[in-house]
């Protein structure tokens, strides 16, 4: 199981948590096994099936933008990293 | 165990021939006043680095040794205790450097970058070898812009303003709210109503008379971004919502500004530098704008009062590697800061030869 880190933004959907361990051998499958359990994961980090232009998504240190995508490779150890945008600052 | 030895304190007059006979010279002054000229060949000690300094700068008991400083006292100081401690060969002039170069002593003095009251206002940080006075004119010439004058803007302007930067520009239109005191530490309870710009400038002229505060009290926008950010070298962004901080971005790569991104989430802060067309820019990372909904701001998700603080000076301490031209910055990676868990961590962010503001194909 790989460790998915959940951002602050997104957590009232996976019920308060700040990680998660997820399934899968790709980023694909490990979303997959997240939005089986927490749907409402789903609306946030994906539009039409693909990944929301929104969050990032991160194995390890690496955008999976500069990988392969949905399809880049999850290893046991690795931590997935979701990212949104964040804007909060001065008022 | 030799009783100590008297030592003779000595004129200026009789301190030359002593060097000129080839007694060694130690300056027991201190390091800021070392740089503003001191007598070549002379070694610094600073009195209170005497006893744990003297075994590599004297070895040799039995070595010939003029002590000087400003006038003479604290050489008497270190004199007596060098005696005591089993030297020999002691004597301290007892007379100004003046009195020595009046005679015409020889001195030595850099070509000065700062004034002396700057040297002691800013003498722990000139004492940095990457900083030096060299560094600390850059500082004082630096101007710097901060969209925003408040969580994130405070201690950026805060620690700006005391290090010296020359110039400091906020760009902010709102005015002080009660509710903004828990974290917005350049404003203060009997300024609530009052602009922000204006209780900054009070705050940061009270800080350091030397800073010029600039007051843009006005929105960023399309029509006033570039203007805005035209005069200053670095950028430092604190804005709140998704619109500015693409605007300032857009503008920034355009004009080739440096800017230095923090924002702030309840227990989350996130910090980056973007330098144009030498590492990514905010668009390389989320390409597309994100709805408003999408920004929940501190006045509805909350914010801890320390997180801006500590997100903020990172940004601070990006400024100075920025104007100093040293370290490594955060260009090309996004520092995310978790509160809860006292825990930093780090992700790589990458140039986008697609990006519509500093890819391939826009101008460069």
């Amino acid at each position: 199981m790989s460790t998915v880190r959940i951002p602050p933004v997104l957590r009232e959907t996976v019920g308060g948590n700040r990680t998660l361990a997820a399934a899968g051998a790709t980023v694909d499958e490990v979303l997959a096994d997240l939005f089986a359990n927490y749907p409402a994961l789903r609306d946030r980090v994906t539009a039409d099936g693909e990944l929301s232009p929104f969050v990032n998504v991160y194995v390890n240190d690496r955008d999976v933008r500069y990988r392969d995508g949905l399809e880049t490779p999850v290893g046991p150890d690795d931590t997935v990293i979701l990212l949104p945008a964040m804007a909060g600052g001065a008022r | 165990m030799a009783t100590a030895t008297p030592f003779r304190e000595v004129s200026a007059a009789e301190a030359l021939e002593l060097a000129a006979s080839g007694w060694r010279i130690l300056d027991v002054r201190e390091q800021a006043e070392w740089n503003e000229g001191h007598i070549p060949g002379a070694t610094l000690v600073p009195l209170a680095d005497l006893p744990s300094r003297i075994a590599d700068v004297a070895p040799d008991r039995d070595d010939r040794l003029l002590i000087h400083c400003a006038v003479g006292a604290r050489s008497l100081r270190a004199s007596a205790w060098l005696v005591q401690n089993g030297y020999t060969n002691v004597v301290s002039m007892r007379a100004s450097l003046l009195d020595w170069r009046r005679l015409g002593g020889a001195w030595e003095a850099p070509e000065q970058l700062l004034t002396p009251a700057q040297q002691r206002r800013y003498s722990r940080q000139v004492l940095i070898p990457e900083i030096g006075q060299a560094g600390q004119r850059k500082l004082l010439e630096a101007k710097v812009l901060l969209i925003g004058a408040g969580g994130l803007g405070s201690p950026v302007a805060l620690y700006l303003a005391a290090s010296g930067i020359g110039t400091i520009g906020l760009v902010d239109d709102d005015v002080v709210d009660e509710s903004n005191l828990q974290r917005q530490v350049l404003h203060t309870s009997d300024r609530v109503g009052m602009p922000k710009t204006e209780s900054a400038r009070i705050t940061l002229g009270a800080l350091n008379p030397e800073t010029s505060v600039v007051e843009h009290r006005e929105r960023l926008d399309e029509s006033n971004v570039e203007r805005l950010i035209a005069d200053y070298d670095v950028i430092v962004d604190g804005t709140d919502n998704f619109d500015t901080r693409y605007l300032l971005n857009d503008a920034a790569v355009r004009l080739r500004k440096p800017v230095v991104h923090g924002s702030i989430y309840r227990w989350d802060g996130q910090v980056t530098t973007f330098v144009p067309f030498e590492g990514p820019c905010y668009r390389c990372m989320y390409p597309t704008q994100p709805p408003p909904e999408l920004a929940p701001a501190c006045d509805v998700a909350g914010v801890l009062g320390v997180l801006p603080g500590i997100a903020g000076l990172l940004q601070a301490n990006e400024v100075f590697k920025l104007v100093l031209g040293v370290g490594e910055t955060l260009a090309g990676r996004l520092l995310m800061f978790d509160a809860m868990s006292t825990e930093f961590s780090e992700v790589r962010i990458w140039r986008d030869p697609a990006c519509p503001a500093c890819g391939e194909g826009t101008i460069q």
